[in-house]
């Protein structure tokens, strides 16, 4: 691989930890509400959650160019503190957490909610408060929901275009990304340069899925 | 002896209504009884804490519940010890795991070794719960219960899905335990047997009421409660060994004024042990019977009748002297022999069992 292309692992490999790691703060305990909540707005916040499962990517980017951007809504924000995130990093993370946000929350509600309430009631009975159960039986019964949570929120972000195309545009070391770097090896028609980038990401996803079935296997 | 156990509680779900107002010894087991469906669980999960019910919960000094005062202890900070019907250990903690959690978590509760000890379950410590069988998994559950049961210890059909030996051993050893435990028992059972074997307090409960609660030997002798409607329906009596004939191979108990000879060695001289005495095993003779096999002929005033409005037959409750019998005879036989309260009877009873300890 070129210097350019290995620069672009580099940032694809950053960015999806980067928000693989947000991705798990926010949404762990997003699922937990879920998955306990009798709150009449749950079905409104599932769905939520879920669009961007449906909706082209371009759609999420366009809103978030708007919103991110200095000359959005949210300008007069950003002119204060010192520049939009549109065309950064940091707005890349943001656009990623959004877009793989149900492909962390829906594992790791789904192994909430297969925990039940019995092994929490009992914990309770055992003199352990709710921040307690949440750690001590919640989280470990539910790793392996954890575990594809984060694996699949990692290989999601890793795997995404549409969005970074519009949000973070093509900026070597900041936004430029293993799937831009393939759009413009094909737009040169330098296709061998496509397939070397093209091959290293199916490769990957496909490590990835198999990993995350075979955990699924084992429960 | 500090403050019983003192429950009055109401929840409403659905179409199922509880009712439940009773009180309780702060020492020994009580054990709730009824048919099934008939909201034991639902009331045992309430007085937890487990199941929001209005009214108001205290056990000893503590008060737990009081909707009327504003209060509410949740259930993390109420010391009880809960063996839930399917007991729900911690499967990702091995059982010695399961016991150190609620050990860390119970200020002057009984240490993990002692609770493994007395559970039976000092060779599982090692396992995962998931390779455990059912009974195994019951022990493991009661021994973590006995760690952090600090003001209550609940059993919920503790015996339920056990094949009769896991069953039989269970019994055996908790009637043991129980009588040592510092603290309550709560036990929620559809087997008057095991009520009988464990209990020394019985609350009554039917379509999510309390019908009755008391000591379980005035209970059981009462005629006239649904109790007595039951095919296994009879006194159970506080018995003392009085003696043994070795040469004849009969013990004689002595309860109140009644004196009660059984087959077989039973204890030793001077022990307390409960006897049951069923109601279909007491017949009724206006004269005495004379020469009889029967080892038991009790001279005996007729107290209460009563009828069963769905059946053949009437409950007599019976004076003796001593703790009331009651016998089950036909509605024929109370007929022809002319059977009301007052009338001097003899009691001929067929057999006496033994059920604890």
């Amino acid at each position: 691989m070129s210097p350019d292309d290995l620069q672009a692992l580099g940032t694809t490999l950053r960015l999806a930890l980067v928000s693989t790691l947000v991705l798990l703060v926010l949404g762990t305990p997003l699922a937990w509400w879920l998955a306990r909540t009798r709150a009449r707005l749950r079905p409104a916040v599932e769905a939520l959650v879920a669009l961007p499962l449906v909706l082209p990517p371009t759609v999420l980017g366009f809103y978030l160019l708007l919103l991110l951007g200095e000359g959005g809504p949210l300008g007069p924000l950003w002119a204060r503190l010192g520049g939009g995130l549109a065309f950064t990093f940091e707005g890349l993370v943001v656009a990623s957490v959004l877009y793989s946000l149900p492909f962390v929350v829906q594992p790791l509600q789904g192994a909430f909610e297969a925990i039940g309430e019995r092994p929490l009631e009992a914990a309770a009975t055992l003199g352990a408060g709710p921040v307690d159960r949440f750690f001590t039986v919640a989280l470990p019964l539910a790793r392996r929901g954890l575990l594809t949570a984060a694996t699949l929120g990692f290989a999601h972000t890793v795997g995404e275009f549409g969005v970074v195309l519009l949000v973070g545009g093509s900026i070597p070391g900041e936004t430029r990304v293993l799937s831009i770097a393939i759009y413009e090896h094909v737009e040169a028609l330098d296709y061998a340069s496509a397939h070397r980038v093209a091959a290293l990401l199916l490769a990957f996803s496909f490590a990835v899925l198999a990993v995350v079935y075979g955990l699924r296997r084992r429960r | 002896m500090s403050a019983p156990l003192d429950v009055s509680l109401a929840l409403a779900r659905g179409g199922f209504r509880l009712e439940a107002r009773f009180t309780a010894p702060a020492a020994g087991v009580t054990a709730v009884f009824g048919p099934s469906g008939a909201g034991k669980t639902t009331l045992l999960r309430a007085i937890v804490g487990l199941e929001r019910a209005r009214g108001r919960v205290a056990v000893g000094e503590e008060v737990w519940q009081d909707d009327a005062a504003g209060r509410l202890v949740p259930v993390h900070r109420r010391g009880i010890g809960y063996v839930a019907q399917e007991p729900a250990l911690l499967d990702h903690l091995t059982v010695a795991g399961n016991l150190r959690y609620a050990a860390r978590r119970t200020r002057g509760g009984r240490a993990p070794e002692e609770a493994a000890r007395l559970a039976g379950v000092t060779g599982l410590l090692g396992r995962r719960p998931r390779t455990l069988s059912g009974g195994e998994r019951r022990r493991a559950a009661l021994a973590r219960a006995l760690v952090a049961a600090r003001t209550l210890l609940v059993l919920d059909e503790p015996f339920a899905g056990l094949d009769a030996p896991a069953r039989d051993a269970l019994l055996a050893d908790l009637a043991g335990l129980v009588r040592a435990l510092g603290v309550p028992v709560l036990l929620v059972t559809h087997d008057l047997g095991e009520a009988v074997r464990l209990a020394s307090h019985l609350v009554y409960v039917e379509r999510g009421r309390v019908l009755a609660a008391g000591p379980l030997a005035e209970l059981l002798a009462r005629a006239d409660l649904p109790l007595a409607r039951r095919e296994d329906a009879g006194a159970v009596l506080e018995a003392e060994v009085a003696a043994w004939d070795a040469a004849e191979g009969v013990t004689t108990l002595r309860a109140g004024g009644l004196a009660l000879h059984v087959a077989g060695r039973h204890g030793a001289p001077g022990d307390r042990l409960r006897a049951r005495v069923l109601a279909r095993d007491v017949s009724l003779a206006l004269d005495p019977p004379g020469r009889t096999s029967i080892l038991n002929v009790l001279p005996a005033t007729v107290a209460e009748v009563h009828e069963d409005p769905d059946g053949p037959c009437v409950l007599v409750a019976l004076d003796c002297g001593g703790p009331r019998l009651l016998a089950r005879i036909t509605r024929r036989s109370l007929r022809r022999l002319g059977i009301a309260p007052g009338l001097r009877v003899h009691a001929q009873i067929k057999a006496v069992a033994v059920v604890a300890p």
